[in-house]
Protein backbone atom coordinates (compact mmCIF):
# COMPACT_ATOMS: atom_id res chain seq x y z
CA UNK A 1 0.00 0.00 0.00
CA UNK A 2 1.63 3.92 -0.75
CA UNK A 3 2.04 5.64 1.80
CA UNK A 4 -0.24 8.43 0.44
CA UNK A 5 -3.13 6.10 1.14
CA UNK A 6 -2.13 5.59 5.06
CA UNK A 7 -1.39 8.95 5.67
CA UNK A 8 -4.67 9.84 3.86
CA UNK A 9 -6.43 6.98 6.52
CA UNK A 10 -4.62 8.80 9.66
CA UNK A 11 -5.42 12.32 8.54
CA UNK A 12 -8.95 11.83 8.26
CA UNK A 13 -8.93 9.81 11.69
CA UNK A 14 -7.22 12.95 13.24
CA UNK A 15 -9.83 15.03 11.82
CA UNK A 16 -13.04 12.92 13.20
CA UNK A 17 -11.19 13.07 16.29
CA UNK A 18 -10.27 16.59 16.55
CA UNK A 19 -14.21 17.19 16.06
CA UNK A 20 -15.32 14.28 18.39
CA UNK A 21 -13.00 16.39 20.65
CA UNK A 22 -14.87 19.43 20.15
CA UNK A 23 -18.19 18.45 20.61
CA UNK A 24 -18.52 16.24 23.29
CA UNK A 25 -19.92 17.28 26.47
CA UNK A 26 -17.58 15.39 28.87
CA UNK A 27 -14.52 17.35 29.21
CA UNK A 28 -12.15 13.79 30.41
CA UNK A 29 -13.82 12.22 26.82
CA UNK A 30 -12.80 15.73 25.17
CA UNK A 31 -9.43 15.19 26.59
CA UNK A 32 -8.51 12.37 25.87
CA UNK A 33 -9.68 12.56 22.14
CA UNK A 34 -7.35 15.41 21.79
CA UNK A 35 -4.78 12.82 22.95
CA UNK A 36 -5.74 10.66 20.18
CA UNK A 37 -5.19 12.94 17.43
CA UNK A 38 -1.73 13.56 19.13
CA UNK A 39 -1.13 9.91 18.99
CA UNK A 40 -2.19 9.75 15.03
CA UNK A 41 0.56 12.72 14.39
CA UNK A 42 3.50 10.21 16.26
CA UNK A 43 2.47 7.19 13.47
CA UNK A 44 2.46 9.82 10.62
CA UNK A 45 5.92 11.20 11.74
CA UNK A 46 7.20 7.29 11.40
CA UNK A 47 5.44 7.10 8.18
CA UNK A 48 7.43 10.16 6.75
CA UNK A 49 10.79 8.68 8.09
CA UNK A 50 11.12 11.13 11.61
CA UNK A 51 11.88 9.06 13.92
CA UNK A 52 13.33 11.29 16.40
CA UNK A 53 9.99 13.43 16.06
CA UNK A 54 7.59 10.64 16.74
CA UNK A 55 9.20 9.76 20.12
CA UNK A 56 9.12 13.87 21.25
CA UNK A 57 5.71 13.72 19.92
CA UNK A 58 5.00 10.59 21.88
CA UNK A 59 6.02 11.98 25.13
CA UNK A 60 4.75 15.33 24.81
CA UNK A 61 0.95 13.47 24.22
CA UNK A 62 1.54 11.95 27.65
CA UNK A 63 2.97 15.19 29.26
CA UNK A 64 0.17 17.10 28.50
CA UNK A 65 -2.48 14.15 28.80
CA UNK A 66 -1.52 14.02 32.79
CA UNK A 67 -1.02 18.18 32.75
CA UNK A 68 -4.86 18.30 31.51
CA UNK A 69 -6.03 15.81 33.38
CA UNK A 70 -4.31 17.04 36.80
CA UNK A 71 -5.71 20.07 36.02
CA UNK A 72 -8.74 19.89 34.93
CA UNK A 73 -10.07 16.83 36.22
CA UNK A 74 -11.46 17.16 40.08
CA UNK A 75 -13.33 15.43 42.23
CA UNK A 76 -16.33 15.77 40.37
CA UNK A 77 -16.46 15.81 36.29
CA UNK A 78 -16.46 19.43 35.05
CA UNK A 79 -19.35 19.65 32.86
CA UNK A 80 -19.58 21.81 30.36
CA UNK A 81 -21.46 24.86 30.33
CA UNK A 82 -24.87 24.71 28.24
CA UNK A 83 -24.37 27.09 25.82
CA UNK A 84 -26.58 28.78 23.81
CA UNK A 85 -24.44 29.80 21.29
CA UNK A 86 -25.81 32.02 18.31
CA UNK A 87 -26.35 29.57 15.43
CA UNK A 88 -25.87 32.59 12.58
CA UNK A 89 -22.70 33.23 14.28
CA UNK A 90 -21.75 29.81 13.60
CA UNK A 91 -22.90 29.63 10.44
CA UNK A 92 -21.02 32.57 9.33
CA UNK A 93 -17.99 30.77 11.22
CA UNK A 94 -17.88 27.89 9.10
CA UNK A 95 -18.78 29.75 5.76
CA UNK A 96 -15.63 31.74 6.30
CA UNK A 97 -13.46 28.83 7.33
CA UNK A 98 -14.61 27.08 3.90
CA UNK A 99 -14.02 30.13 1.97
CA UNK A 100 -10.57 30.25 3.47
CA UNK A 101 -9.72 26.99 2.55
CA UNK A 102 -11.30 27.51 -1.34
CA UNK A 103 -8.20 30.14 -1.19
CA UNK A 104 -5.35 27.98 0.56
CA UNK A 105 -6.32 25.10 -2.01
CA UNK A 106 -5.31 27.55 -5.26
CA UNK A 107 -2.17 28.41 -2.95
CA UNK A 108 -1.55 24.56 -1.78
CA UNK A 109 -1.09 24.15 -5.88
CA UNK A 110 1.51 26.33 -5.93
CA UNK A 111 3.90 24.34 -3.67
CA UNK A 112 6.25 21.42 -4.70
CA UNK A 113 4.51 17.87 -5.19
CA UNK A 114 4.36 15.56 -2.13
CA UNK A 115 6.92 13.45 -2.27
CA UNK A 116 9.30 16.19 -4.40
CA UNK A 117 10.40 18.76 -1.82
CA UNK A 118 13.17 21.40 -2.58
CA UNK A 119 16.13 20.36 -1.62
CA UNK A 120 18.29 23.13 -1.80
CA UNK A 121 19.93 23.95 1.75
CA UNK A 122 19.23 19.98 2.80
CA UNK A 123 21.08 18.86 -0.06
CA UNK A 124 24.31 20.37 1.68
CA UNK A 125 23.37 19.52 4.94
CA UNK A 126 23.00 15.86 3.64
CA UNK A 127 26.11 15.70 2.16
CA UNK A 128 28.68 17.38 4.47
CA UNK A 129 26.79 16.95 7.71
CA UNK A 130 28.91 14.60 8.95
CA UNK A 131 32.11 15.85 7.89
CA UNK A 132 31.56 19.30 9.79
CA UNK A 133 30.08 18.12 12.38
CA UNK A 134 30.69 14.79 13.15
CA UNK A 135 27.60 13.59 14.01
CA UNK A 136 25.86 10.36 12.46
CA UNK A 137 22.41 11.72 13.40
CA UNK A 138 21.99 15.13 11.05
CA UNK A 139 18.92 16.18 12.52
CA UNK A 140 20.71 16.91 15.76
CA UNK A 141 23.73 18.32 13.81
CA UNK A 142 21.53 20.95 12.71
CA UNK A 143 19.84 21.64 15.72
CA UNK A 144 23.02 21.62 17.71
CA UNK A 145 25.66 23.02 15.44
CA UNK A 146 24.67 24.49 12.17
CA UNK A 147 21.37 26.43 13.81
CA UNK A 148 22.21 26.45 17.56
CA UNK A 149 21.24 29.97 17.45
CA UNK A 150 17.83 29.11 16.71
CA UNK A 151 17.66 26.19 19.26
CA UNK A 152 19.09 29.16 21.99
CA UNK A 153 16.22 31.63 21.01
CA UNK A 154 13.81 28.73 21.36
CA UNK A 155 15.31 27.56 25.07
CA UNK A 156 14.69 30.74 25.98
CA UNK A 157 10.78 30.90 24.82
CA UNK A 158 10.33 27.46 26.58
CA UNK A 159 12.20 29.08 29.66
CA UNK A 160 10.16 32.05 29.54
CA UNK A 161 6.61 30.08 29.00
CA UNK A 162 7.40 27.78 32.34
CA UNK A 163 8.74 30.80 34.45
CA UNK A 164 5.44 31.90 33.85
CA UNK A 165 3.24 29.17 34.42
CA UNK A 166 5.09 28.97 37.88
CA UNK A 167 4.27 32.60 38.61
CA UNK A 168 1.28 32.47 37.68
CA UNK A 169 0.20 29.29 39.67
CA UNK A 170 1.97 30.81 42.58
CA UNK A 171 -0.25 34.53 42.98
CA UNK A 172 -2.65 34.28 45.86
CA UNK A 173 -5.72 35.30 44.32
CA UNK A 174 -7.87 38.09 46.30
CA UNK A 175 -10.25 35.97 47.27
CA UNK A 176 -8.63 33.30 49.17
CA UNK A 177 -7.01 35.84 51.52
CA UNK B 1 -2.02 17.94 -2.59
CA UNK B 2 -4.60 16.43 -0.98
CA UNK B 3 -2.78 15.72 1.63
CA UNK B 4 -1.95 19.32 2.68
CA UNK B 5 -5.77 19.78 2.11
CA UNK B 6 -6.48 17.63 4.80
CA UNK B 7 -3.55 18.72 7.30
CA UNK B 8 -5.10 22.13 6.60
CA UNK B 9 -8.38 21.17 7.30
CA UNK B 10 -7.18 19.88 10.50
CA UNK B 11 -5.94 23.61 11.14
CA UNK B 12 -9.22 24.99 10.37
CA UNK B 13 -11.04 22.71 12.86
CA UNK B 14 -9.00 23.83 15.30
CA UNK B 15 -9.50 27.67 14.50
CA UNK B 16 -12.99 26.62 13.86
CA UNK B 17 -12.93 25.48 17.81
CA UNK B 18 -11.40 28.76 18.84
CA UNK B 19 -13.64 31.20 17.65
CA UNK B 20 -16.80 29.39 18.51
CA UNK B 21 -16.14 27.63 21.87
CA UNK B 22 -17.11 29.39 25.15
CA UNK B 23 -15.08 26.91 27.23
CA UNK B 24 -11.91 27.92 28.36
CA UNK B 25 -10.08 24.08 28.29
CA UNK B 26 -11.86 23.71 24.75
CA UNK B 27 -9.90 26.70 23.60
CA UNK B 28 -6.88 25.48 25.22
CA UNK B 29 -7.64 21.96 23.31
CA UNK B 30 -8.53 23.59 19.83
CA UNK B 31 -4.91 25.71 20.29
CA UNK B 32 -2.95 22.30 20.79
CA UNK B 33 -4.86 20.88 17.88
CA UNK B 34 -3.89 23.69 15.27
CA UNK B 35 -0.13 23.17 16.73
CA UNK B 36 -0.23 19.40 15.81
CA UNK B 37 -1.80 20.40 12.39
CA UNK B 38 1.53 23.55 11.50
CA UNK B 39 4.01 20.57 12.72
CA UNK B 40 2.45 17.87 10.37
CA UNK B 41 2.32 20.34 7.75
CA UNK B 42 5.67 21.27 7.68
CA UNK B 43 6.86 17.07 8.03
CA UNK B 44 4.78 16.82 5.29
CA UNK B 45 7.05 19.36 2.89
CA UNK B 46 9.86 17.42 3.65
CA UNK B 47 8.88 14.08 2.61
CA UNK B 48 11.15 12.50 -0.36
CA UNK B 49 9.87 9.67 -2.56
CA UNK B 50 11.68 6.09 -1.88
CA UNK B 51 14.06 7.97 0.92
CA UNK B 52 14.97 6.88 4.41
CA UNK B 53 15.30 8.69 7.99
CA UNK B 54 18.56 10.92 7.85
CA UNK B 55 20.86 8.99 10.43
CA UNK B 56 24.03 8.08 9.10
CA UNK B 57 25.42 4.10 9.64
CA UNK B 58 28.37 2.51 8.90
CA UNK B 59 28.22 -0.29 6.51
CA UNK B 60 25.69 1.04 4.77
CA UNK B 61 26.10 2.40 1.67
CA UNK B 62 24.23 6.37 1.30
CA UNK B 63 20.69 6.49 0.09
CA UNK B 64 18.25 9.43 -0.69
CA UNK B 65 17.41 10.99 2.60
CA UNK B 66 14.13 13.15 3.71
CA UNK B 67 14.58 16.98 4.51
CA UNK B 68 16.54 17.09 7.28
CA UNK B 69 15.97 20.75 8.25
CA UNK B 70 12.20 20.99 8.82
CA UNK B 71 12.62 17.70 11.56
CA UNK B 72 15.11 20.04 13.36
CA UNK B 73 12.70 23.22 13.50
CA UNK B 74 9.51 20.63 13.97
CA UNK B 75 11.38 19.11 17.06
CA UNK B 76 11.72 22.66 19.22
CA UNK B 77 8.60 23.23 18.23
CA UNK B 78 6.77 20.38 19.48
CA UNK B 79 9.05 21.07 23.01
CA UNK B 80 7.85 24.82 23.07
CA UNK B 81 4.10 23.81 22.77
CA UNK B 82 4.00 21.86 25.44
CA UNK B 83 5.62 24.89 27.51
CA UNK B 84 2.81 26.82 26.37
CA UNK B 85 0.18 24.28 26.83
CA UNK B 86 1.27 24.26 30.42
CA UNK B 87 1.40 28.39 30.69
CA UNK B 88 -2.21 28.04 29.67
CA UNK B 89 -3.30 25.80 31.59
CA UNK B 90 -2.12 27.72 34.53
CA UNK B 91 -3.80 30.72 33.42
CA UNK B 92 -7.31 28.84 32.77
CA UNK B 93 -6.72 27.55 36.60
CA UNK B 94 -6.34 30.91 38.43
CA UNK B 95 -9.01 32.23 36.20
CA UNK B 96 -11.26 29.41 37.47
CA UNK B 97 -10.14 30.19 41.13
CA UNK B 98 -11.22 33.49 40.35
CA UNK B 99 -14.20 33.36 38.83
CA UNK B 100 -15.47 29.50 39.43
CA UNK B 101 -16.05 29.01 36.17
CA UNK B 102 -14.80 28.68 32.97
CA UNK B 103 -17.30 30.16 30.04
CA UNK B 104 -15.35 33.00 28.90
CA UNK B 105 -18.71 35.28 28.67
CA UNK B 106 -19.05 35.49 32.30
CA UNK B 107 -15.26 36.17 32.92
CA UNK B 108 -15.98 40.03 32.55
CA UNK B 109 -14.46 41.84 35.35
CA UNK B 110 -10.66 42.87 34.86
CA UNK B 111 -9.12 43.81 38.53
CA UNK B 112 -7.55 41.11 39.67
Amino acid sequence: MPIETWLIFILSFMIIGSIVALEIKDILSAVIAVGVVGLGVSISFIFLQAPDLAIVQFLFEIFALIIMVRAFVKKDYHQEEPSKANKILIGITIITLLAILYFAASVLNLLPQFGEPLMNTAQYYLNNGAADTGAANLVTSIILDYRAYDTLGEITVLFTAILGALTVLRIKSKSHR
Amino acid sequence: MILYLLCFTLLLVGLYGILTKRDLIKIILSASIMGYATNLLLILFAYRNGSIFPILRKGVETMPMVDPLPQALVLTSIVIELGTTALLVALALKLFQKYKTYDITKIRKLSG
